[in-house]
């Protein structure tokens, strides 16, 4: 297990379980009362601790080592799934994994971020940091999906989009940009869900659908609390403060009125229940499939473009002000 | 009103200052580092004379240069609201208001319409001296409004960017402008209205990945810095110098993501160019 620094008090009440478990399991004095106990006080303790998260807390979380990736989810909810490799002009990224799934009967095109389970692999995966040719693979999956009335389902999890020599050179913001457009106009519905990290441009690069939802313990934002801190601060010191400036958050997300739906995790994050967490995904996700196949295509079009129409926050000067401000 | 009108009616002190461009009798380069008469610089449309840099102008500069006189400022009353109660080294109201003080702008984008060659266009730029350029809600809702204008009307949009990226005080608001712009032009390009995208020194972030990297037609200043991440963050990423010239527009023409560069005496003409070949 892997506890987090804010998870401290938990540790050590696993610690004092298992010692009081071996004392157990030698036989010779029956510790269950005082396991029991310990047992109410882990549960209780989380239960604290999980109720009050800080924004800069749930980042900790949403990149918690033993966190499931898309692979897993992609595991749990389909009955089978092929993957499908590379954009047909330059690679296979392995940042960006899709192909076609089963969902209880019902063919989808899924795709998304993928991290590394180990420090080889994060490697490999770049730590979830794709480069064009994996959001121009995200687009030949989800244009197939289109071709054959399939629902699209993204899900999002990374630091960024590469920021690499290679990665400029073959255009990363053109694919990024490419994909906004033609997610907008996509004729089959698309599901987002944050699973974990929403970086910048790099997330929404797969992120604009009819609905986007947010697991409880994940992040949304322009920019990571790292680098905001960074640029703003001048210093990497002031990332907590940043986390919480940002309203990164899903409950944030969406009170701000930026994603349609907080999914929530098991007590203790989405890793401590893993398989929990996948039912619950999948429900929801099923459940909203099934509400956007009743729409009209067009109609689904246009009310995905709406949405995002309405999305910002302004104000206008008065006529009066304006005026005198010109001297009229 | 920018140079080009004020040479003209001989009027030699701006009354507001929306320029960019520099004021004063002298202008040194930034890059030669030669000295010029700012008269010389505003007759050689704000060039370096020597050696041919493309000062950074602002919004209403290029209005100047693009429009046949007079233009009408669209949407000047939308201001930034500090939804997010953002607060770093500095609040953002503070770094709102004294972003306004400097520009006499109410923000990073101006819309305008006019005419260039007879011919009408609406130009959205941007004005890097606000807090960068940077893509805001109220730089998306702007965006959003020339192009329901553009329907309504069938005018062809022209975009100038010249920006940063997202602004960060405005936290996901202005990550979701990069949907809310690209979205929106999707109906442009359903209705066959062109969109020019004009990308000027620098153009970089959320910007570039999306609406700038989306027009019909991309184009660009002579050596504009051009990218998705800035070369700090990639020099610190790869741990190595990069190499010259990476990142420019000439970079961008040679690996095909722009469709020509123009010289800014050129311009208006190949603006006036476009808006013909795609008015039949
Ligand atoms: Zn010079």
């Amino acid at each position: 297990m892997v506890f987090l620094d804010f998870e401290k008090p938990l540790e050590k009440l696993y610690e004092q379980l298992e010692k009081i478990q071996q004392v157990d399991e030698e036989g010779i004095v029956d510790m269950s009362a005082t396991i029991k106990e310990l047992e109410t006080k882990i549960r209780n303790t989380r239960k604290e601790i999980y109720n009050n998260l800080s924004g800069w807390q749930k980042v900790q979380l949403s990149r918690h080592p033993e966190r499931p990736y898309t692979y897993y989810y992609i595991e749990q909810m389909c009955r089978k799934f092929v993957e499908l490799h590379g954009d047909r002009f330059v690679a296979d990224d392995k940042a960006i994994v899709g192909g076609l799934g089963n969902l209880d009967g019902q063919s989808v095109v899924i795709l998304g971020h993928q991290k590394g389970v180990n420090t080889k692999m994060r490697q490999y995966r770049n730590f979830g940091m794709a480069n064009p040719e994996g959001y121009r693979k995200a687009l030949r999956l989800m244009k197939l999906a289109e071709r054959f009335n399939y629902p699209v389902i993204c899900l999002i999890d990374t630091p960024g989009a590469f920021p690499g020599l290679e990665a400029e050179e073959r255009g990363q913001a053109e694919a990024i940009a490419r994909n906004l457009f033609e997610m907008a106009q996509l004729k089959v519905p698309i599901v987002c869900v944050v699973i974990g990290e929403g970086a910048s441009g790099g997330a929404i690069g797969i992120g604009l659908g009819d609905r986007v939802f947010m697991l409880e313990n994940t992040w949304y934002s322009v920019i990571s609390p790292e680098s905001c801190s960074s640029i703003l601060w001048h210093s990497w010191d002031y990332k907590e403060q940043a986390a919480e400036a940002l309203k990164l958050t899903a409950d944030d997300m969406f009170a701000n009125g930026m994603i349609d739906e907080i999914i929530k995790e098991p007590l203790g994050g989405a890793h401590n229940a893993p398989e929990e967490m996948a039912k619950a995904l999948k429900r929801h996700i099923k459940k909203t499939i099934a509400e956007l196949q009743e729409m009209d295509v067009e109609e689904r079009i246009e009310a995905r473009i709406n949405k995002y129409a309405t999305m910002g926050v302004y104000d206008v000067i008065p006529q009066e002000a304006v005026q005198e401000k010109e001297g009229k | 009103m920018g140079w080009f009108k004020r040479l003209k009616d001989g009027i030699q002190t701006a009354t507001r200052n929306k320029k960019e461009a520099p004021e004063g009798l002298w202008y040194k380069c930034k890059r030669c580092k030669e000295t010029s008469t700012m008269k010389e610089l505003k007759e050689n449309f704000l060039k370096c004379p020597q050696c041919n840099y493309h000062v950074r102008i602002g919004s209403h500069d290029y209005f100047d240069l693009v429009f046949d006189g007079n233009y009408e400022e669209l949407y000047p009353d939308l201001i930034s609201r500090d939804i997010l109660k953002f607060s770093d080294l500095k609040p953002y109201p503070v770094r709102l208001e004294e972003a306004k003080k400097k520009t006499g702008l109410n923000e990073a984008l101006t819309v305008a319409k006019g005419k260039v060659n007879r011919r009408p266009l609406v130009i959205c730029a941007m004005d890097f001296t606000f807090i960068g350029g940077s893509m805001g809600s109220v730089m998306g809702e702007k965006i959003s409004l020339a192009i329901d204008h553009c329907l309504e009307t069938k005018i062809p949009l022209m975009i100038i960017s010249k920006t940063g990226g997202a602004r960060m005080m405005e936290g996901a608001y202005s990550l979701m402008q990069m949907a809310k712009t690209s979205a929106k032009l999707t109906r442009l390009a359903k209705a066959r209205i062109p969109f020019f995208s004009f990308l000027t020194d620098p153009t970089t972030g959320g910007v570039t990945a999306s609406f700038a990297m989306l027009g019909d037609i991309n184009f660009a200043e002579p050596e504009a810095l051009i990218g998705f991440a800035g070369p700090r963050v990639i020099k610190e990423t790869i741990k190595k110098d990069l190499p010259e010239g990476f990142q420019t527009s000439e970079f961008l023409l040679e690996h095909g993501f722009l469709d020509f560069i123009v010289d800014r005496k050129d311009l208006k003409e190949r603006v006036s160019d476009m808006l013909t070949f795609f008015d039949n």
